[in-house]
Parts: C-alpha cells; sequence; structure tokens
C-alpha cells in the first residue's frame, strides 16, 4: 500500500534536490537549510518510532536542527524571486501548446477529485491501497506525480528539469515553506506548557457574567483574539470555550451547545483570515505569488472577516436562545 | 497557575510587529516558553523535534512546484491569459464568484485538498484574475496588478474555510464534538455542521459582493485613466 511516509519522502527528495542545486551555484545558506531540512523528512517515521519506544534522542537532534533551520532563515537565506527570463519563449511556447497547456495543471485538482472519490473502492479487509491515517493526501501526492509526469511528456523535458523548476520555485518560497510547520511546533510547545490553561484562566476571571449579550460579544471576540495570536482557531475552541463557552453562556444562560461550538468556530476563523500567524493561508500564498507586501492577502481578507464576524455575533444571539 | 510561560505569546507578538524574521520569532517564543514553563534544555529539545516531524503534512503543498514551474515555462500564465482575454462573458468578477461557489461546496464534502494556493492559484486562478482584470484596465499597474493576485488567494481562503466546516468528519467538526463529550454533552456531528450553513452561505454573498465592488472600482478607475488620456 502507499503508506503517507512514501509522500515525506518524495517531499525529502526534492527539497534535496533544492539543497543540492543551491550548494552548486555557491549559495551554502540555502543549501544547508534545504538539505537539513530534507534529512528531517527522511528520517521523520524513524524518529517518532524511536520516540514512541522511550528513545528521545532522535528527536532532540531534530530539536537543534529547527534551531538551525531558524537561525539559517533569518540570517542567509533572502526569498530569492523566481527569474523572469524567455518572456518570448515562453510565448511562442503558449502559442504552439495552446490549451493543451491546463491539462496537467487540471490533473492536479481533478486527479486528486477522482482519486478521493475511489478511495472507498481501493480497500478490502485490512488492506487499503491508500494510507488510512491520511488517505486524501496521498491521493493529492499520486496526482501530482501523474501531473509531473504529463508536464514533462508535454513539454518534453526531462526528470532533471523537473527537478530544477521545483528547486527554483522552492527558492522563491524558501522561509516561507517552513512557516506552517513551525507555528504547528509552537502550538504543540503551547499545549505541553499550559499557555492554553493559563490564558482560559484569565479569561474565565475578566469576562462579564450578568448580561447575556455581553457573554456572546466576549466570547465570540475571545475566538477571533485568540485565533489571531495562536493562528488556528482549533487551538482557541478548548480555551475559549471552557472559559465562557460552557460555564456562561452554556451553564449560566442555557445556550444551545451545538450552535455555540458550530458558530464560536467560525468566529475563530474570522480571526484565521486576519493573523500572518495562520501562515499557510496567509503568508504562503504571499510567497507563491511573489508579492510585495506581506500582508497583502490579510487586507484582501480584512472587509470579508470583519462583516462576516458581526453577522456570526448575530446568528449566535438569534440562534442559540431559541 | 504558572503564567510565565505566556511571555511565549508576548514575543510572537512583539517579533511581527517588529517585522523580524518570522521562522526565528516562532522559534524563539517555542523556546522561550519552554524554558519558562521549567522545561529542561533536553525535553524542550525532544518536544520540538517530536512536534515538528509529527506535522510534516503541512509541507507537501510543495509537491506541485515541479509541474507548476515545467507549465509556467512553457507559458501557462501567458496562456491562461490568452484564453480569459478571448471569453468576452466572463468578466473578472464571474471568475472569482464562479471559483469561490464550487470552492466552498466541494470543501464542504471534504474535498479541500483539490484546490489551494499552489495547486489552483498560482498556476490558473491568479494569471486568469490578472487577464480578466486587464481586459476591463489594460493599463493595470503593479500595486493594482498585487490586489488582484491577493484577491485570487482571498477567494480560495474563504471558499476553503466556510465550506470545509460544513462537512461533518472535519476535524474541526469532530473537535467540537470531543470537547462537548469530554465535559459530559453528547452531540451528533451532523448537528454541529448544520448551524454553519447560514454563516457558509452570508460568507458566499459577502465576498461576493466584495469581488464586485472590486471589478466596479476598476471599470471606475479604467474610465478615468482613459478620461484623462484624452485631456
Amino acid at each position: 500500500m502507499l503508506r503517507i511516509e512514501y509522500v515525506y519522502w518524495l517531499c525529502g527528495a526534492l527539497m534535496f534536490a533544492a539543497g543540492y542545486a543551491d550548494f552548486a551555484a555557491r549559495r551554502p545558506a540555502p543549501g544547508a537549510f534545504w538539505t537539513i531540512l530534507a534529512l528531517c523528512f527522511f528520517g521523520g517515521d524513524a524518529v517518532e518510532a524511536a520516540a514512541k519506544a522511550g528513545n528521545l534522542l532522535p528527536a532532540q537532534v531534530v530539536g537543534v536542527a529547527v534551531i538551525a533551520l531558524a537561525i539559517l532563515a533569518a540570517s542567509g537565506l533572502t526569498r530569492r524571486p523566481a527569474d523572469d527570463s524567455g518572456a518570448a519563449q515562453r510565448k511562442a511556447s503558449a502559442e504552439r501548446l495552446r490549451n493543451r497547456l491546463f491539462l496537467p495543471a487540471l490533473a492536479i485538482p481533478l486527479g486528486t477529485l477522482v482519486l478521493v472519490l475511489l478511495i472507498p473502492y481501493l480497500q478490502s479487509g485490512a488492506f487499503a491501497l491508500f494510507d488510512a491515517r491520511q488517505p486524501t493526501i496521498v491521493a493529492f501526492a499520486l496526482a501530482c506525480v501523474v501531473a509531473a509526469g504529463a508536464a514533462m511528456a508535454l513539454t518534453r523535458a526531462t526528470p532533471a528539469a523537473a527537478l530544477r523548476e521545483s528547486a527554483r520555485l522552492l527558492d522563491a518560497l524558501s522561509w516561507a515553506a517552513l512557516l506552517p510547520m513551525l507555528l504547528a511546533t509552537l502550538g504543540a510547545v503551547f499545549a505541553a506548557t499550559g499557555v492554553g490553561e493559563a490564558v482560559a484562566h484569565i479569561v474565565s476571571a475578566a469576562s462579564p457574567t450578568g448580561s447575556r449579550d455581553a457573554c456572546i460579544v466576549a466570547y465570540a471576540l475571545g475566538m477571533a483574539v485568540f485565533t489571531i495570536i495562536m493562528g488556528n482557531a482549533f487551538a482557541a475552541f478548548p480555551v475559549m470555550t471552557a472559559g465562557i463557552g460552557l460555564p456562561l453562556l452554556i451553564g449560566q444562560h442555557h445556550a444551545h451547545a451545538a450552535v455555540v461550538g458550530a458558530l464560536g468556530m467560525l468566529c475563530g476563523y474570522c480571526g484565521t483570515l486576519l493573523t500572518p500567524m495562520a501562515a499557510n493561508f496567509n503568508i504562503v500564498p504571499v510567497a507563491l505569488l511573489e508579492l510585495r507586501d506581506p500582508n497583502a492577502v490579510i487586507r484582501a481578507q480584512v472587509p470579508t472577516a470583519l462583516v462576516l464576524f458581526v453577522v456570526n455575533v448575530i446568528l449566535l444571539d438569534w440562534l442559540a436562545f431559541r | 497557575m504558572n503564567y510565565w510561560p505566556l511571555l511565549g505569546i508576548a514575543i510572537v507578538v512583539a517579533g511581527f510587529a517588529w517585522r523580524l524574521n518570522p521562522a526565528l520569532v516562532v522559534v524563539a517564543a517555542g523556546v522561550a516558553s519552554g524554558l519558562l514553563a521549567g522545561l529542561g534544555i533536553p525535553e524542550l529539545l525532544a518536544l520540538l523535534g517530536r512536534a515538528f516531524v509529527s506535522n510534516r503534512v503541512l509541507l507537501v503543498l510543495i509537491l506541485p512546484l515541479a509541474t507548476i514551474g515545467l507549465l509556467e515555462r512553457a507559458g501557462l500564465r501567458e496562456r491562461a491569459h490568452a484564453w480569459i482575454a478571448g471569453l468576452r462573458q466572463f468578466t473578472f468578477a464571474r471568475l472569482l464568484i464562479a471559483y469561490l461557489g464550487p470552492r466552498q461546496i466541494l470543501s464542504s464534502f471534504g474535498l479541500n485538498t483539490i484546490a489551494g494556493h499552489a495547486q489552483t492559484v498560482r498556476p490558473l486562478l491568479a494569471p486568469m484574475a490578472e487577464a480578466a482584470a486587464e481586459k476591463i484596465d489594460p493599463d493595470l499597474d503593479d500595486a493594482e496588478r498585487e490586489r488582484v493576485k491577493a484577491l485570487a488567494a482571498a477567494t480560495d481562503n474563504v471558499g476553503l474555510f466556510f465550506g470545509e466546516d460544513i462537512f461533518i468528519a472535519f476535524g474541526g467538526v469532530l473537535l467540537i464534538q470531543a470537547f462537548f463529550n469530554q465535559h459530559g454533552i453528547e452531540l451528533d456531528p451532523r448537528s454541529i455542521a448544520v448551524w454553519a450553513l447560514p454563516t457558509a452561505f452570508a460568507a458566499f454573498v459577502i465576498h461576493a459582493i466584495r469581488i464586485a465592488l472590486f471589478q466596479r472600482r476598476l471599470v471606475r478607475n479604467a474610465a478615468t485613466k482613459a478620461a484623462h488620456a484624452q485631456d
């Protein structure tokens, strides 16, 4: 079967190729950055297994690597814009290949869609073709491999050229690619060090108890603001719901729990639209689209997020107390 | 209760406010929070390392890059541009709204990996949006071009966020259910997901109106520029 680890190894191989290209072009800092990250991806499986068996040394080595990656990101890595040469050549090629150029690009979403719909038919008993832990990610990776093959066939490119292109775009992404993983790691550290409980303590001590509307606004604002800080509504939800939602809205004012849960989470999502801490949604696209303003995507989302937040508060007030 | 680890949050806020490198800020906040909670260096390193490798899934977004790079070198963006320019009835607003709706619906069926910033926005949606905006205003300046691309990325985010919460097997819905279950309130995932529907609808309407307003501003700017050119 196709294990999720194979997907990670494939990512590792792409990072390794990017590191190799950087070293070959005498750019040691990004070269070291991608090589270290590639090793974390190749060894991740073994690190998790060893940690489960009680041997923490490999995990500690990765911990050192994480700090090294952050220092490399801050010192030697500048986001290199992907070069824009060959405009005339691209134009000629676009006129020759026409709409066939869309096929490999569409193969990624459509291939993923087809494979995800096939998942139930690709398993029998204990055997599942796609790793049962992350079947949609495996489907996505397989679609990417198929699309890369189609793109190579269409443009008559060699696998080496494909790796070169991937390396070029990885260098354009640079540390922005790593940020989602670092933020998730920070979330785990915050959880392990009791940051969430400390915040819940402060929040429940500081929140109003009297008026129903004040409780609703406190809960909704708390979800949005804590999501802005953590970058993730899932991290804010247990903290704010334990601090305000359960004792005040549900306990004291008899709100409907399912409504409080659903709309509380959605208030958090409005916060996600507003924060650089939600790196994979708000910072990675800035790097991918090569925008100059690091907050360009957030700026484009502010009006939608604010209006929707108000709508959520009104819905919460209306639906939770029917 | 030990409140010192909260300084980690302060480091994050200050670091982003001072525009330090975000990767360094985030790791520094984690280290500070761990040390202030009384963790020893070996435990802290192991915690960082385990959390890091267990979140590898967040980097699979790099997988489409080889395909995108090859296609872009072969003129994908130029072709997307030419294709949109040739379709008269496909305006800027229609393009983005036609992306937003299906993105929401597909996410609400749990199909959220099929689109995204690497897979669909950079190679397809952003160049098409740019081309559609150029149909309105042929002299689009860099700042406007940047706003067009950012709005394309924002449209993908809005579509994803306010669709996935309707899917009953989505992590967020299950998290809500598990949380209430722990506190003695039994809920069916369907009864949670159904309350995300009004917001999903509102998100579509609000964002679609904003897209339409953005288009109107483009039209107005183009008219002003044309008037100036005539003077």
